[in-house]
C-alpha cells in the first residue's frame, strides 16, 4: 500500500484514502453521507454548524513500545475518549474508527436540526430552495417530527433584503453556515460580504457599491444550504420540482463553462417551455462548480421581445415578412448569379455544426474560399493547434513550481473563470507571470507583474524568452530578467495571449514566441506535455471552433492549407465597398454595428442570418431568423480545445431556425444534395473533414464519469440536481506537439515603435455591451460598462480632465464620449472601456467636455 | 507575608522601572538570557506552573510545544479578562506591570519570540495605558527592542486593545481579533502552538500566569513548590466579590479552603449583615455554582472535582441566602448569550434559547414543560460546541437546577393558569409539504 | 479625516503588525474618537486606509461591543450590571441613573451628553456598582456619587474643556513610540 494512503474503518467498512483526507470525505468514498451544513468541499472546514458530530476514535498507543494496545481478542483497542468530534475538521490517521450511526451521533444530529430551526421560519411552502433544500432534507432524514420552541419566542428578522441588485438576502431563513462569506473570501476573493453583530444577531450584510460587488455573486445562492440567498432573477419564478434541468454551455465565453438551464413550459409564454434560471453545471477541468453572474443571468436575449420571429425580405426598399421558401431561394439564386464575386464572414458564437456547414456552403457550393471571421482579433489558430494546452490537461492540477504566463489579457474582465482558477493556481504555489500595457487584477496573485510601453508587446516578450533560454540560475533586479528566470524553471507551464493593445499581427507574433518559449528544450520542453502549452483567450465561446471548422481565407477544416487562399475579412469588407465583392452572407455577426463596414457599399447582395435586427441585418436584402443557442443544439470547441455538446432547452422563438439548418437548406439550393436532419450527422461529417475530431461523435461527447468532488444530485450538499453533470464531459482533441515534432516558429523582427504622446488603449469590461448583453438588460442593465476613459494622475493634469468628468475621445478618426477616471493608468496610456473591441494603440486626443461632473 | 504576584502592596510605586529595579527587577531576565533556552524552559515545567486563566494547562508544557528552530514566533499575553467576577490581571497590568512585561519577555526567550503582543480587553484602555508607559521605559533603557541588555536577544512588545468580547478570551479567538478579524475561535486543530498568530507558532499565557514566571527562575522551581499543593503548586490571585465584608483581589497559596477565604478576617471577613452563606460561583460565571458542602474544599485545580465544579480563574462570587437562583441564573445566562460569538449552531441558538425560557420561568408565565426544555437544552449544547463557551454557558443552568430545583418548581405556574389560557402553543410541526 | 490629522499614529500603529488588517481595531478606535461613532464614512475611511472591504470594516463594528454604529452621547456611562455587581445593587442603580439622567438605559439625553448603557463586567466587582465613563473607571458608586459626577461632566461640558480621554492618550501614546 502506498505511504500516501491512510486506512481507516467507518462503521465497520475499511476505506484507504490519501493522507489529509477530512472524515466525512473519506466516508463519503464509500457512501456514507455524514449530513453537513457549513462544510462544503470547495471550502476550507470550519466546523461550525456542528451537523457533522460523529464518534471517532483512535487505537491506544503503549507509550513504551509505541505499538497499538491489544484488547483480549487480539483487536486493537479504540480510545473514542474525545467525545463526538466534527467529522468535517478531522483529518484521516491510521486506525482511525468512526462511527456514524450510534445513539449519541444521532441525537446530535436531531439536535442540532432542532437548534437550527429554532429561529428558522419554516415558510417552505414558499421558499425557492423548497424541494431540493439541504435544510429540509436533512430535516427529513435526521430531524425530529416537532420543535419545542415556543412559536413566540422565535427571533423574527427582515425577509427581503436586497444585497444589490441580482442577490436577495432572506435573514430568517439564513443558518449563518458562512458559505457564502467564505466563498466570496476564499474562491472568488471578492470578500464583499460578511456577517454584522453577533450570536444569535449574526447576520449577512454588504457595504460594497454597488452591494455585493462581485463577478461571483450567484455562486452563493447554489452552495446556500437554505433558501436565504436567493436571486432577483430566480426569486418567486417557480418551484423546483416543475423544472426541467438541460445541459447547456456558455454561450459567449471561451472557457466552455458548463451550465444547466432550468425550464419550465408557461401559460404566460403560451405554453412555450421557458429559462427559469442558469446554474453551474460540475466539470473539474473546465469550470468546477462556479460559473459568472454574465454566465448566470444574461441568457434573457434568448426570449427578449427584440427577437426576429420571421425571415424578410427586402421589398420596395423595405424589409417585409416573407416565407422561408421564398427568403432561401432568394439567398440561394442571388449567391448563384454573384459568381467569384461572393464572400461570406462570420461570428465565433455559432456551432461547430453551424461553421462547418457555412464553410461548406462557400468552398463546395459556390467554389469560393473569401470567407473569414467578421471580427478576427486574435490570431494564432493554428499555432495553437500545434502547441496548444496538451490533451488531459486541468488547470486545477497546477500548483508549486508551475508557472503561468499571462500576455496582453485581464483575465478577470475577460474569462473570469480562468481568472479564479489562476488566482487558486496561485494559491497552490504556482507562479503567475504577466505582461501587459497596464496592470490588472491578476497581478495581486501574480510573482511577477511586468507592464511595458505601448506597442512594445512583442518587443517586450521577446526579450522574455530570450532570457528564458539563458540558464543564470541567480536573482536578478531586472524585471524581465527575473521573470524570465522564473518562467526558465517551471515545471510545467501554460502560457495565456489575449489581443488587448495589439493589432492582429502582433498578436500572431506573440503567439509564436510563446510556443517557441513551450518548445525550448532546455525550457524544458514543456510543448506536448500534460499541464502545459499555449491557451489562447478567444473572444468568443466557439472562436476555436471557427479556426478548426476552417472559417479562415487560407485553410479549410482541421488547417489543411489551401491552394488559394480567399479574401481576408479586411480585403471583403473593401470589396464591398468598391464594388469587387457583389454579394456578401453575413452569419451571426455585425459588421457595419461593430465599425468595420461603412455600410452596404456597392454591395448588390446582403444577407444576414442572426437573432436581432443588428445595424448589418437593417441593412441587408434578405434577413434570416436564427435560434439562439437554448433553442437547438450543437457543439462548442473552448480554447482549451475541448468539444462539447449542449442541448436544446426551450421552444424555439417564432418562425426561427437552427443556424446549421438554414445553411443546409441554402447548400440544398445551390447543389450540395439533401440536407442533414440533426446536428448529430452534420458533426459526422465534421468528424471526417477534420482530422483532429477524428473518433468523436455526439455519444462520445456525451459520456460522463463521476467527477470528485461529489456534488449534485440528491447528495446531500447540493439538494438540487442542476450541478450534476450527466450530459457530457466533451473531448478534448490532442495538439500535434503531443504526438509530433513541432519545429520553432519564425518571428519577424519588429522595430520598436517609437513612442511619444498619450496613447489610447481599449480594455475589456466583463459586461461590455454587446448584441448578447444588451438584449439581457433587464438585470444586468445596471451593472453595464459605461464608456470610461482611465488616465493616469500626471496625465490627467495634463490634459485638464479631473475624475468624473465628461470628456470627448478621439483615436482612429472616431469621436466618442466617455467618463474620465483618474490614478487608474500609467502614465502615457489611456485606457478605455465600456465600448467594443479596438486593436492595437491609437494616438488620443482628449478635450474635456463643459458639463456637469458626473457624480 | 510579602506577595509574589502583588508586590505594588508591599513595594510603594513598584509600577516605576526604577523602583522595580531596585527590588530585584529584570534579575530574572538577566539571568536567562544567559541561559539555553530550553533549560528555562525546563525550570517553569519543573516549578509546576499551570495557566492561571483557568483551565490549569501546564506552562512548561505548552512552551515545550512551541517547535524548536528559527522562524516567527510570537508570544501572545492573554489580558482579555472578561470573565464575571475577575478582576486580577487589571491590577496587574495597572500596579505591577514589569513583571508581567519580564514574564513575558523570558517566555519569549525560552520560546524564541522577537514580538510579544499583550492583547487587552479595550474597557482597560486606562490600565494599559500605565502598562504602555512601562513598555516605553524599557524601551528606553535597553529592556525591549534590539540586544535586550547586551544579550543579543531583541524582542519587540506592542499592546493591543480589543474592543468588547468576551469570547477574545478564547485563545483562538483572541488570535483572529489581533488579525483583525471577527473574535470567533477557530476549529482546533490547528492549535496555537503550531499556527497561531500569523499562522506562526505562538503561545498565548495568561497574564497572571506570566507575573509568576520571573519569581520562579530567581527563586528556583523547588523555592516555587513550597508553595501551594503537590499538583497546585504556586500562589494565586483570588477574585472575592458578592456577599462578603471585604471583597476585592487576594494572593494565597494554593489549597486554603474556601470557608478560610471567605470567613477569615484577613480575607473576606464573612457574609454582610449576618446573612448566611446560599452559594458561590466559584470561577466566575463559567463555572458550576457549589453550595456550603464546598466550603471545606481546598482552593486547588483539583479541589471541588469531587463537588463537580472547579476553581478555574478562582473568580469567587459569594451569595447569601436571600439570592434567587433563578435569577442568578437567568443572569448568567444572559451574559452567555450576549457574549456568544455565533459561530457554532448550539451555542448561538442555544444561549438564545435558554435566556427565553428562564426570563420566562423567572417572571412566574413558565410551565412544567418549559422546564424540562430548559433542561434538555442545556444538555443538548453540552459537549457539542466549537469551544467551551457552550459548556460554561449550561453550568449556571445544570447545577441550579441539580442544588436548587424547589427554586424552579416554585416558580412554575400552576398548571391550571395555563389550561385556562389554553394549551401552550408549541412551534409549528416541521412537515413536508 | 483621520488619514491627514493623524497620519503619524497610523504610521505608528501600522508599524507594529505584519498585516494591515491588525491594525483594524486600534484605527477604529482612533476613528470613533475622531467621530463620535462608527459612521459609514468613518467605516470607509478605515478600510481605505487598510486596502480592506468595507465590509469588513462593518463586520467588526458589529461584533465588538465598544464600536458604536449610531450615535452616542458625550458621555457615554456603562454601568455594569452582571451578576456580581447586581449582588451590590447595580440593577436599582441603573434604575436610579436612568431616573436621574431622565433617559431609558440605550438612550442618549436631549442635549446630547450622556448615553447610558448598560454592559457586562467590568473587572471591578470589589468595587460595585460602578460604571465606565468614556472608559474611565467610576467606582464604589451611590446616589450622591453619580449626581457629582454628572454634575462635573456638565460643568467640564459647558466649559468647553474636556480632559483627554483615554483614546486620546493611547493615540498620544503611538505617537510618542
Amino acid at each position: 500500500m502506498s505511504d500516501d494512503l491512510v486506512t481507516l474503518s467507518i462503521d465497520g467498512v475499511e476505506v484507504s484514502v490519501p493522507k489529509g483526507t477530512l472524515v466525512v470525505d473519506a466516508a463519503k468514498q464509500i457512501g456514507n453521507d455524514i449530513p453537513v451544513f457549513c462544510y462544503h468541499p470547495k471550502l476550507e472546514p470550519v466546523g461550525m454548524c456542528r451537523m457533522c458530530l460523529v464518534e471517532i476514535g483512535l487505537p491506544v498507543i503503549d507509550r513504551g513500545t509505541g505499538k497499538p494496545v491489544l484488547n483480549a481478542d487480539g483487536t486493537p483497542q479504540i480510545n473514542f475518549g474525545r467525545g463526538l468530534q466534527t467529522g468535517c475538521t478531522v483529518r484521516v490517521s491510521p486506525g482511525m474508527v468512526v462511527r456514524t450511526k450510534t445513539d449519541p451521533v444521532e441525537q446530535a444530529r436531531a439536535d442540532v436540526i432542532e437548534f437550527l430551526l429554532t429561529s428558522h421560519p419554516l415558510d417552505c411552502p414558499i421558499c425557492d430552495k423548497g424541494g431540493e433544500c439541504p435544510l429540509q432534507n436533512l430535516t427529513m432524514r435526521h430531524g425530529r417530527g416537532n420543535s419545542r420552541m415556543v412559536f413566540a419566542d422565535k427571533l423574527h428578522m427582515e425577509k427581503h433584503v436586497p444585497l444589490g441588485d441580482l442577490i436577495y438576502l432572506d435573514r430568517e431563513r439564513c443558518i449563518q453556515c458562512a458559505r457564502c462569506v467564505r466563498f466570496q473570501d476564499e474562491v472568488a476573493g471578492d470578500p464583499v460580504i460578511g456577517f454584522h453583530n453577533r450570536g444569535r444577531h449574526l447576520e449577512i450584510a454588504t457595504l460594497s457599491d454597488p452591494g455585493f460587488d462581485s463577478y461571483w455573486s450567484g455562486n452563493t445562492t447554489d452552495i446556500c444550504p437554505v433558501g436565504a440567498l436567493t436571486t432577483a432573477d430566480f426569486r418567486f419564478g417557480a418551484r423546483p420540482w416543475e423544472l426541467t434541468p438541460v445541459a447547456t454551455l456558455s454561450p459567449h465565453c471561451p472557457s466552455g463553462s458548463n451550465m444547466t438551464v432550468s425550464t419550465r413550459r408557461e401559460a404566460k409564454a403560451g405554453g412555450r417551455s421557458v429559462i427559469k434560471r442558469v446554474m453551474p453545471r460540475q466539470h473539474e477541468a473546465v469550470n468546477e462548480i462556479w460559473i459568472s453572474d454574465k454566465d448566470r443571468f444574461v441568457h434573457h436575449f434568448a426570449e427578449s421581445a427584440e427577437r426576429l420571429t420571421q425571415p424578410l425580405v427586402r421589398k420596395n426598399g423595405k424589409l417585409v415578412a416573407a416565407s422561408w421558401t421564398e427568403a432561401l431561394d432568394v439567398v440561394a439564386g442571388k449567391l448563384q448569379q454573384a459568381g467569384t464575386a461572393v464572400a461570406g464572414v462570420s461570428g465565433d458564437r455559432l456551432s461547430n455544426e453551424d461553421l462547418f456547414l457555412f464553410q461548406e456552403l462557400f468552398r463546395k457550393g459556390l467554389k469560393s474560399n473569401n470567407i473569414d471571421l467578421a471580427n478576427g482579433r486574435l490570431a494564432g489558430g493554428d499555432i495553437v493547434a500545434q502547441v496548444g494546452i496538451s490533451s488531459g490537461s486541468n488547470l486545477k492540477e497546477l500548483g508549486k513550481g508551475d508557472v503561468v504566463l499571462v500576455v496582453a489579457s485581464d483575465l478577470h474582465e475577460e474569462v473570469p473563470v480562468w481568472w479564479l482558477r489562476l488566482k487558486q493556481a496561485a494559491e497552490r504555489g504556482a507562479a503567475i507571470v504577466t505582461l501587459n500595457v497596464r496592470g490588472t487584477r491578476l497581478d495581486k496573485y501574480a510573482k511577477h507583474a511586468l507592464c511595458y510601453a505601448p506597442g512594445q508587446a512583442v518587443a517586450t516578450l521577446r526579450q522574455l524568452v530570450n532570457q528564458s533560454k539563458v540558464e543564470t540560475g541567480s536573482q536578478s533586479d531586472d524585471p524581465i530578467a527575473a521573470a524570465a528566470a522564473t518562467v526558465g524553471s517551471a515545471s510545467n507551464l501554460v502560457a495565456f495571449y489575449g489581443a488587448e493593445g495589439l493589432t492582429y499581427d502582433e498578436t500572431e507574433s506573440v503567439a509564436k514566441l510563446l510556443a517557441n518559449l513551450l518548445l525550448l528544450k532546455n525550457g524544458g520542453g514543456h510543448a506536448g506535455k500534460k499541464n502545459n502549452g499555449l491557451i489562447p483567450v478567444w473572444p468568443h465561446n466557439n472562436t476555436q471552433g471557427a479556426w478548426d471548422m476552417g472559417i479562415h481565407p487560407s485553410f479549410g477544416p482541421g488547417y489543411k492549407a489551401l491552394p488559394e487562399a480567399g479574401l481576408d475579412a479586411h480585403a471583403i469588407y473593401e470589396g464591398a465597398a468598391s464594388g469587387t465583392v457583389k454579394a456578401l452572407y453575413v452569419l451571426g455577426a455585425d459588421p457595419i454595428g461593430d465599425g468595420l463596414m461603412d455600410g452596404r457599399g456597392k454591395l448588390e447582395f446582403l444577407v444576414v442570418q442572426e437573432m436581432f435586427l443588428t445595424a448589418t441585418a437593417a441593412a441587408a436584402d434578405v434577413v434570416l431568423p436564427a435560434q439562439s443557442w437554448a433553442e437547438r443544439e450543437g457543439t462548442f470547441t473552448n480554447a482549451e480545445r475541448r468539444v462539447q455538446r449542449y442541448y436544446p432547452a426551450i421552444t424555439p422563438v417564432g418562425d426561427s431556425r437552427a443556424d446549421w439548418q438554414i445553411l443546409a437548406q441554402v447548400g440544398e439550393r445551390v447543389g450540395l444534395g439533401k440536407p442533414a436532419l440533426a446536428a448529430s450527422l452534420v458533426f459526422r461529417n465534421v468528424a471526417k473533414a477534420v482530422k483532429q475530431y477524428k473518433g468523436m461523435d455526439y455519444r462520445s461527447l456525451a459520456k460522463y464519469e463521476k467527477q470528485w468532488p461529489d456534488v449534485g444530485g440528491d447528495d446531500l450538499y447540493y439538494g438540487g440536481n442542476a450541478y450534476e453533470n450527466r450530459s457530457g464531459l466533451g473531448q478534448q482533441w490532442a495538439a500535434t506537439a503531443e504526438s509530433g515534432k513541432v519545429g520553432m516558429f519564425e518571428v519577424a523582427e519588429t522595430a520598436v515603435k517609437s513612442f511619444s504622446g498619450l496613447k489610447l488603449v481599449r480594455i475589456a469590461a466583463l459586461y461590455t455591451p454587446g448584441t448578447l448583453i444588451s438584449h439581457s438588460a433587464s438585470l444586468l442593465g445596471p451593472r453595464m460598462a459605461q464608456p470610461t476613459l482611465s488616465l493616469s494622475a500626471a496625465d490627467a493634469r495634463k490634459a485638464g480632465v479631473a475624475d468624473g468628468n465628461r470628456v470627448e475621445v478621439t483615436a482612429n478618426g472616431m469621436t466618442m464620449t466617455a467618463m474620465a477616471r483618474v490614478g487608474d493608468a500609467p502614465d502615457g496610456v489611456a485606457l478605455m472601456s465600456g465600448v467594443a473591441y479596438q486593436p492595437g494603440t491609437a494616438v488620443v486626443q482628449i478635450r474635456k467636455l463643459q458639463e456637469e461632473k458626473v457624480a | 507575608m510579602a506577595h509574589i504576584l502583588l508586590r505594588h502592596r508591599d513595594v510603594k510605586n513598584i509600577h516605576q522601572l526604577d523602583v522595580y529595579r531596585k527590588h530585584q527587577g529584570y534579575e530574572a531576565l538577566q539571568k536567562v538570557l544567559g541561559m539555553e533556552p530550553a533549560a528555562v524552559t525546563s525550570i517553569v515545567r519543573d516549578s509546576g506552573l499551570r495557566g492561571r486563566g483557568g483551565a490549569g494547562f501546564p506552562t512548561g508544557m505548552k512552551w515545550g510545544f512551541i517547535p524548536k528552530g528559527a522562524g516567527e514566533k510570537y508570544v501572545v499575553i492573554n489580558s482579555d479578562e472578561s470573565e464575571m467576577g475577575t478582576f486580577k490581571d487589571r491590577e496587574l497590568l495597572e500596579r505591577n506591570p514589569h513583571q508581567v512585561i519580564e514574564g513575558a519577555l523570558i517566555a519569549a526567550y525560552a520560546i524564541g519570540a522577537k514580538q510579544i503582543y499583550n492583547y487587552c480587553r479595550g474597557e482597560f484602555m486606562d490600565a494599559g495605558y500605565v502598562f504602555e508607559q512601562a513598555l516605553r521605559d524599557c524601551y528606553a533603557n535597553g529592556l525591549l527592542g534590539e540586544n535586550i541588555l547586551g544579550s543579543g536577544f531583541s524582542c519587540d512588545f506592542s499592546m493591543y486593545f480589543g474592543a468588547g468580547a468576551y469570547i477574545c478570551g478564547e485563545e483562538t479567538a483572541l488570535l483572529n481579533s489581533l488579525m483583525g478579524n471577527l473574535g470567533q475561535p477557530w476549529s482546533k486543530p490547528p492549535f496555537p502552538a503550531v499556527e497561531g498568530l500569523y499562522a506562526k507558532p505562538t503561545v498565548v499565557n495568561n497574564t497572571e500566569t506570566l507575573a509568576n514566571v520571573p519569581p520562579i527562575i530567581l527563586n528556583g522551581a523547588d523555592w516555587y513548590k513550597q508553595f501551594g499543593t503537590d499538583r497546585s503548586p504556586g500562589p494565586k490571585i483570588v477574585c472575592l466579590s458578592g456577599h462578603v465584608n471585604k471583597p476585592g483581589n487576594y494572593e494565597i497559596n494554593m489549597g486554603m479552603t474556601y470557608r478560610e477565604l471567605i470567613y477569615s478576617e484577613e480575607y473576606g471577613g464573612g457574609i454582610p449583615n449576618g446573612k448566611a452563606f446560599k452559594a458561590m460561583l466559584p470561577s466566575g460565571g463559567s463555572g458550576p455554582v457549589v453550595v456550603d458542602d464546598a466550603l471545606d474544599a481546598p482552593m486547588t485545580y483539583e479541589g471541588l472535582t469531587p463537588f463537580g465544579s472547579v476553581m478555574g480563574s478562582a473568580s469567587v462570587v459569594i451569595m447569601d441566602e436571600t439570592v434567587d437562583m433563578v435569577w442568578m441564573a437567568m443572569k448568567c445566562v444572559h451574559f452567555f448569550h450576549h457574549e456568544s460569538c455565533g459561530k457554532c449552531t448550539p451555542c448561538r441558538e442555544g444561549t438564545y434559547w435558554m435566556e427565553k425560557l428562564l426570563k420566562r420561568i423567572y417572571k412566574g408565565q413558565g410551565t412544567q414543560e418549559d422546564l424540562q426544555t430548559l433542561r434538555s437544552v442545556a444538555g443538548n449544547i453540552g459537549g457539542r460546541t466549537l469551544c467551551a463557551l457552550g459548556d460554561f454557558a449550561i453550568n449556571p443552568v445544570l447545577s441550579t437546577f441539580r442544588h436548587f430545583p424547589q427554586e424552579y418548581e416554585a416558580k412554575i405556574k400552576p398548571a391550571a393558569a395555563v389550561n385556562g389560557q389554553g394549551k401552550v402553543k408549541t412551534a409549528v410541526s416541521v412537515a413536508a409539504d | 479625516m483621520i488619514q491627514e490629522k493623524y497620519a503619524e499614529e497610523i504610521k505608528g500603529i501600522l508599524a507594529r503588525y505584519p498585516t494591515k488588517k491588525s491594525a483594524a481595531l486600534p484605527l477604529m478606535h482612533l476613528a470613533q474618537r475622531e467621530y463620535g461613532y462608527m459612521s459609514r464614512e468613518a467605516m470607509q475611511e478605515v478600510a481605505s486606509i487598510l486596502d480592506l472591504d468595507p465590509t469588513h470594516i462593518l463586520s467588526l463594528t458589529g461584533f465588538y461591543t465598544l464600536y458604536y454604529e449610531e450615535p452616542v452621547g458625550r458621555y457615554v456611562l456603562e454601568v455594569c450590571n452582571d451578576l456580581a455587581c447586581a449582588l451590590k445593587g447595580a440593577d436599582e442603580f441603573v434604575e436610579m441613573a436612568s431616573e436621574k439622567l431622565g433617559i431609558d438605559v440605550d438612550e442618549t439625553t436631549a442635549d446630547g451628553l450622556f448615553t447610558l448603557k448598560t454592559v457586562m463586567c467590568l473587572a471591578a466587582c470589589d468595587r460595585a456598582p460602578m460604571l465606565q465613563c468614556n472608559l474611565a473607571f467610576h467606582e464604589h458608586l451611590d446616589e450622591a456619587k453619580f449626581e457629582a459626577l454628572i454634575a462635573k461632566l456638565r460643568a467640564e461640558a459647558a466649559s468647553g474643556k474636556m480632559a483627554p480621554s483615554v483614546v486620546e492618550k493611547i493615540a498620544a501614546y503611538a505617537r510618542q513610540s
